[in-house]
């Protein structure tokens, strides 16, 4: 025994340190996965017995309008919540000066992302109420009817969305702010001296430097749009009659709301969700791995 | 939702720890509940006369959020049930009751002649022929409308047997044409617009019928279902434009304003009336106008119940409790207290004004409905709301609606 661990001590070493990790990991990531994907094979309320279906709760899905209707608006979700990276961008290099009192202005534009996700969806579902929301009375003095953005079925899930951004473009920015301290100042040097200014100084020069920035801040959106959970749960519940509704929240009615209970089919939209997930994360990890292994 | 569990939970336990200290030989019954303030004082009240009368068993009362309740009583139940859980008749019961959480207390009713005094409540506490449970309170729907609003569109008020339906409809013509919204309500949490759609169907096809309709032996696409559609119909224009972004409160609100004349609603929303400043005099209240002529009127009248649990430790002392609550004095006192209607015959009503309309209307009536969600399944429940919201915002899409409910109603009743 001694003289195993004497020869392997090396090797075992690593393994012994991230064992109580790997247990936690497995315990409450991996195999939960696994009995999600168990369970969206059955039929169950969560009291009673287990029922096995087969893929019939996936079959449902393709004929759940609402099931489709959350489909789309998390892919309306992916692609305005990317607004949030060059948007941050042009905030972070507007910010990026030293005018007396910049750390006051930095701070300020930070100070979205550090409210709770819970009290910007209060906040913004105040803007939009209708009969005494600010946006509501401006859209109402200009244009003499008022606009209800969450009552209104095509035009609930952009209201959430600018709901979302707003903290999500600030945190973008922060991670830009940290980048553009460590653009090479002699690079920038050379360049003006080349003669390269404005748009070409910024396409050429400047970003190139940001990519590692740039990779975190789609990384935190993409994921950040999947997940949007908070939001919709706040503001909306998916209303009006599900218009709102994302893959996120709907599992959650689905399995776990006061009217759904149909553990089943919410294990299989997580099931729906997990994939679209994973897309988008071993696209993350492969180029990771790839930057990695070229150095 | 979570955190407020854990308070509750944590308070609880402070509770139960403070109360068993002193109480250490008495026989413990666990109640788990989900009151508001006002009634957490009035079941406190009944709990301390329970307790004198009977001073050998100590009820210890574990209040919950209550929305936070609804999640918290399937993990109770489940793995540590208390003796006593609070809960709601009809088919809100049916899934414990089916998965064996809740106890038979066929007993109970008849030990205490229940069947006679609670009578008007035993059909929607029965399942498979037997009792699970004992109901305390209950309370009217119906609609209330605000007096000022009459008068500033100079509509003529309602009388003593309110109004005809086509009347109905032609008034809400002239408010409409004072700026002022007919009926009001608000959709966001769904459940609102479910009381406007439970009255049309009751006084379109009778109770019967919409008992069918929600235990799905009737099609949604049936032309039954379309005539109740065509009464909603003629009203959908006069409804509240933003519905679905406001919560009942809010919609209470506009009809304290004056912005709205008529707010389908139960009578717990007369304490938000009051609260905003309306008084007897410009509150009034009118059961739902007839629509289909002969018709024997149905009303809404949502029961609260108690249950005893499968797992309880202590049955003896809590079907004891349960038959105490179901008393007439215990009942006359508790909604005494909590503005509501006692479910036993024999107990005595309140004086408020809307209380007595309320117990005028339910006693006379042909038969009593739950409400929407509490007769139909939990996934009809909500798709058929969502449905009956989506109907007032865009009507023009009823055949899709009605086609999407039968769809849930194929996957629901099986």
């Amino acid at each position: 025994m001694s003289t195993y661990w004497k020869a392997n001590q090396r090797r075992l070493a690593p393994w012994l340190f991230l064992a109580p990790g790997l247990l936690m990991f497995a315990i409450y990531v991996i195999i939960p996965i696994f009995q999600s994907m168990w369970i969206s094979f059955y039929d169950w309320d969560g009291l009673g017995e287990k029922v096995w279906i087969g893929t019939a709760n996936y079959a449902e899905m393709t004929s759940d309008p609402n099931m489709v209707t959350s489909f789309k608006n998390n892919i309306i979700w992916l692609v305005l919540y990317l607004l949030a990276v060059p948007a941050g961008l042009f905030i972070a290099i507007f910010l990026n000066q030293t005018v007396s009192g910049i750390r006051i202005y930095k701070s300020l534009f930070f100070f979205p992302f550090v409210i709770s996700q819970v009290v910007v969806g209060l906040i913004f579902s105040w803007f939009y109420a209708p009969n005494f929301g600010l946006l509501y009375l401006v859209i109402e003095k200009l244009t003499g009817t008022g606009i209800a953005v969450l009552a209104d079925p095509d035009l609930a899930t952009y209201g959430i969305i600018a709901a979302g951004l707003w903290p999500q473009i600030a945190y973008v920015m922060i991670l830009y702010l940290t980048g553009l301290n460590n653009v090479a100042p002699d690079q920038v040097e050379a360049a003006r001296l080349d003669g390269a200014k404005g748009w070409r100084m910024l396409w050429y020069v400047i970003l190139p430097q940001l990519r590692p920035a740039t990779f975190i801040a789609v990384v935190v959106t993409v994921i950040g749009a999947l997940r949007s959970f908070d939001l919709v749960s706040i503001m909306t519940e998916g209303g009006p009659f599900g218009s709102s509704n994302v893959l996120s929240y709907y599992m959650y009615e689905k399995a776990l709301s006061e009217y759904g209970y149909r553990m089943g089919y919410g294990a299989a939209i997580a099931v729906v969700l997990f994939g679209i997930m994973m897309i988008f994360i071993s696209g993350f990890i492969w180029k990771m791995w790839r930057d990695e292994t070229e150095r | 939702m979570v955190h407020k569990l854990a308070g509750a939970l944590a308070l609880g336990a402070a509770l139960m720890l403070s109360t068993s200290a002193m109480a250490q030989d008495k026989r413990v019954v666990k109640y788990n509940a989900d009151y508001d303030p006002i009634p957490l004082a009035g079941m406190e009240a009944l709990i301390a006369d329970f307790e004198a009368a009977n001073p050998d068993i100590d009820i210890q009362l574990n209040n919950f959020d209550h929305e936070g309740y609804k999640t918290a009583i399937r993990n109770f139940l489940t793995t540590d049930p208390p003796d006593l859980a609070n809960w709601y008749a009809g088919n809100r019961m049916a899934p414990f009751v089916s998965a064996g959480l809740f106890m038979d207390v066929s007993d109970v009713w008849a030990d205490n002649g229940l069947d006679e005094a609670l009578s008007s409540a035993a059909a929607s506490m029965t399942q498979d022929g037997k009792k699970w449970g004992v109901p305390y309170t209950y309370y009217q729907w119906g609609i209330y409308y605000n007096r000022d609003a009459y008068k500033a569109a100079g509509v003529e008020l309602p009388g003593e047997a309110g109004v005809t339906w086509d009347q109905f409809v032609a008034n809400c013509e002239k408010f409409k044409a004072a700026g002022i919204d007919c009926i009001t309500t608000g959709s966001k949490a769904l459940w609102p617009v479910a009381g406007i759609f439970d009255y049309l169907s009751l006084r379109t096809n009778g109770y019967e019928w919409h008992m069918d309709l929600t235990a799905g032996k009737v099609a949604w696409t049936d032309d039954k279902t379309k005539a109740v559609f065509a009464e909603f119909a003629k009203i959908q224009p006069y409804v509240t434009a933003n519905h679905a972004a406001i919560d009942w409160q809010d919609a209470a609100a506009l009809l304290v304003q004056g912005k709205a004349a008529h707010y389908v609603m139960g009578n717990f929303a007369v304490g938000n009336f009051k609260e905003g400043g309306m008084t007897d005099e410009n509150l009034g209240f009118m059961i739902f106008p007839e629509i289909t002529p002969g018709l024997p009127r149905a009303e809404e009248a949502p029961t609260d119940t108690i249950h005893v649990t499968a797992g309880a430790k202590n049955p003896d002392d809590a079907k004891k409790f349960l038959a105490f609550v179901a008393s007439a004095d215990a009942q006359t006192k508790y909604n005494a207290a909590v503005n509501q209607l006692p479910t036993n015959k024999n107990s005595t009503v309140g004086e408020d004004p809307f209380l007595k309309a309320g117990f005028a209307s339910l006693s006379n009536a042909y038969a009593l409905a739950q409400f929407f969600d509490r007769d139909a399944p939990a996934e009809m429940a909500k798709a058929g709301m969502e449905g009956f919201q989506q109907f007032l915002v865009q009507p023009d899409q009823l055949d899709a609606i009605l086609e999407r409910l039968d769809q849930v109603r194929g996957q629901v009743y099986k």
